[in-house]
């Protein structure tokens, strides 16, 4: 095809590749993802319930086997890999810095928590940790938290949403839109940033950027006191969420469950703080854990408030990050962010694991390099959402089939990353 | 506490041939666990009052290739209370498509975690895990063919009909 020239199939080309697409036989879903439970060992006023993978709870293509008795919830066999893409396989033909769009694309509210801890494993085994200036650093930290807000305000709104509380929402998402059109400011994209390189960023902060942030900072503190009036501390929020899907601590370890849940239910473990990566040693904020205020530690409830809790603390951290941004390592003429961004990236052979804070949890990579060339050998994804949802029959048994969507729900997992 | 005291502490209570390998110098040191001593081993570390490896980070199986002719299994190990982490290492013997599987013992009791990460382990790479409640494939379908992160791993053609490459 010559440039310019307009790409219009060729019709002629079609209808001989007309080809089967897809045999239809009576059995084909049954045989790709089969019940756990057989209808032989059911007893008796027991029932099969199949919710999703479209149905709006359960926050993306995720299926629930539920077994029934009455409205009682007598256990619950999720069935993942609907939107399973890959990533491990893609992984082991990329190059170390085409993988950050995939990257992105696992927990796509929160693309740049991921990049930021890929970038991160990705250093470390070069061994250029050190020298990467404090100003992007300081960057990374600021967009970094500006998506863990904007997580956070999905997770809230669309918790309200199964809750039964569709104001909230509407607010959660204009609070949000502020944020993606910062973000967007940045980098370009709303969604899916690529901004976070290993070795530095894409591009350094626009001009006026800092002010605007600050605005943003200013507007939003009072919409979260709001948000806490409207829904957490709610009358009906909090009945149908205090008491509901409990999770003890020894539970939650034992589960690999990490984040705002595990925190809920009464641990003050962070890895920004546990492991003190980046600049965040050299930052405040408070972790807030649940204290089972309104009924149980470790509730549907608790787990809602650490993560409204959380918003305070990143709007803290955001504030202190352009305050340091605007005075100690002030915007230069001649600072490039691309300045140690390697032409290369061909780490020594080793196997390196590393981890970092998500708003959802922990998120890990695994790498094993051979030290002979730019890709990985093998790449591994430790999701958090992935070991948050494993928890689910455990806390859902016992409830009703309404708590179980205010127990989905309050987990806070996005398919993207579960599945990978 | 540090590497070696963690591996004395194993060195003195199981026998001999239970640590094959002991890398302390690398960036993240690791110890080698014979196959059919791994859930012992995690066990203790578990349990022991001076360890306390309670949260299972990671769990991650890997293909080394049929030159290698090895797959090996990796368990990232933290211990909250101490703040240690710990990496230990299986390694098994390969076998190729359609023959018996790799096995080595799930460490599903020790924690939770690894049950949905050995179910992965076994959907992608087609490793068995021994005594596992629940070893079903996670994240393809029932029906599918293979394990698709092994190195030599071919894709069927079609799958219900779906052509499987994609062709532009």
């Amino acid at each position: 095809m010559k440039p310019n020239e307009l790409n219009i199939p060729d019709e002629s080309k079609r209808s001989a590749q007309k080809e089967i697409q897809y045999v239809f036989e009576k059995d084909n879903l049954l045989k790709s993802e089969p019940n756990k439970y057989k209808l032989e060992d059911l007893k008796s006023e027991e029932m099969i319930l199949s919710i999703g993978p479209q149905h709006p709870s359960t926050h993306g293509v995720l299926r629930i086997e539920v077994i029934t008795r009455g409205e009682i919830v007598v256990d619950v066999v999720p069935h993942l890999g609907y939107l399973h893409r890959c990533f491990e396989k893609h992984a082991e033909s990329l190059p170390f810095n085409q993988i950050i769009p995939y990257v992105d694309r696992m927990d796509y509210v929160a693309a740049m928590n991921s990049e930021h801890a890929y970038a991160m494993g990705v250093e470390k085994m070069l061994g250029i940790t050190e020298q990467i200036p404090k100003r992007v650093e300081f960057i990374r930290v600021l967009v970094a938290e500006m998506n863990r807000l904007a997580s956070h305000f999905v997770a809230l709104g669309t918790y309200g949403v199964d809750i039964g509380a569709f104001t909230p929402f509407l607010w959660m998402m204009r609070d949000r839109e502020h944020i993606m059109r910062l973000l967007e400011w940045i980098c370009g994209a709303r969604m899916l940033y690529n901004y976070i390189w290993v070795g530095g960023l894409f591009y350094d902060l626009p001009v006026g950027f800092e002010e605007r942030c600050l605005e943003f900072i200013k507007y939003l503190k009072p919409k979260l006191l709001e948000t806490q009036e409207l829904l957490i501390e709610n009358k009906i929020f909090i009945q149908r969420t205090a008491n509901v899907g409990v999770l003890p601590m020894g539970l939650a370890i034992n589960y690999g469950v990490s984040g705002p849940m595990l925190r809920a239910s009464g641990l003050k473990y962070d890895l920004r703080r546990v492991d003190g990566y980046s600049v965040y040693p050299e930052l405040e904020f408070e972790i807030p854990i649940g204290k089972g205020e309104m009924g149980t530690t470790g509730d549907c409830w608790d787990r809602t408030w650490v993560r409204l809790q959380e918003c305070y603390e990143s709007v803290h951290i955001i504030a202190q990050c352009l305050e340091r941004l605007t005075t100690d390592h002030k915007r230069t003429r001649d600072f490039d962010p691309q300045a140690l961004v390697p032409k290369k990236i061909r780490p020594k052979a080793m196997d390196f694991y590393v981890r970092a804070e998500n708003p959802k949890g922990e998120l890990g990579f695994f790498f094993r390099t051979d030290g002979r060339s730019d890709v990985p050998v093998r790449c591994k994804a430790r999701s958090c959402c992935f070991s948050n949802l494993s928890v689910l029959p455990e806390i859902s048994r016992g409830s009703m089939i309404a708590d179980l969507i205010a127990i989905i729900g309050s987990i806070d997992f996005v398919l993207g990353e579960v599945d990978r | 506490m540090v590497f070696e005291h963690i591996y004395i502490l194993l060195k003195n209570n199981f026998p001999e041939n239970t640590i094959l390998e002991a890398s302390p110098e690398s960036i993240q040191p690791y110890l080698v666990i014979a196959p059919s001593e791994i859930e012992k081993v995690c066990r203790f570390l578990y349990a022991h009052e001076q360890t306390y490896f309670d949260f299972l980070s990671c769990l991650t199986a890997l293909d080394n290739g049929k030159e290698a002719g090895t797959m090996e299994v990796i368990y990232h190990l933290y211990s909250i209370p101490y703040d240690a982490k710990m990496v230990l290492k299986v390694i098994l013997e390969r076998s190729s498509e359609g023959q018996t599987l790799p096995q080595v013992p799930s460490v599903s009791s020790v924690w939770q975690t690894a049950n949905w990460h050995e179910r992965e382990a076994f959907d992608l790479l087609g490793i068995y895990f021994l005594n596992h409640p629940d070893l079903r494939r996670i994240l393809l379908p029932q029906d599918w063919e293979g394990h698709p992160l092994r190195k030599d791993y071919q894709h069927q053609e079609r799958y219900h009909g779906i052509r499987v490459a994609y062709e532009p």
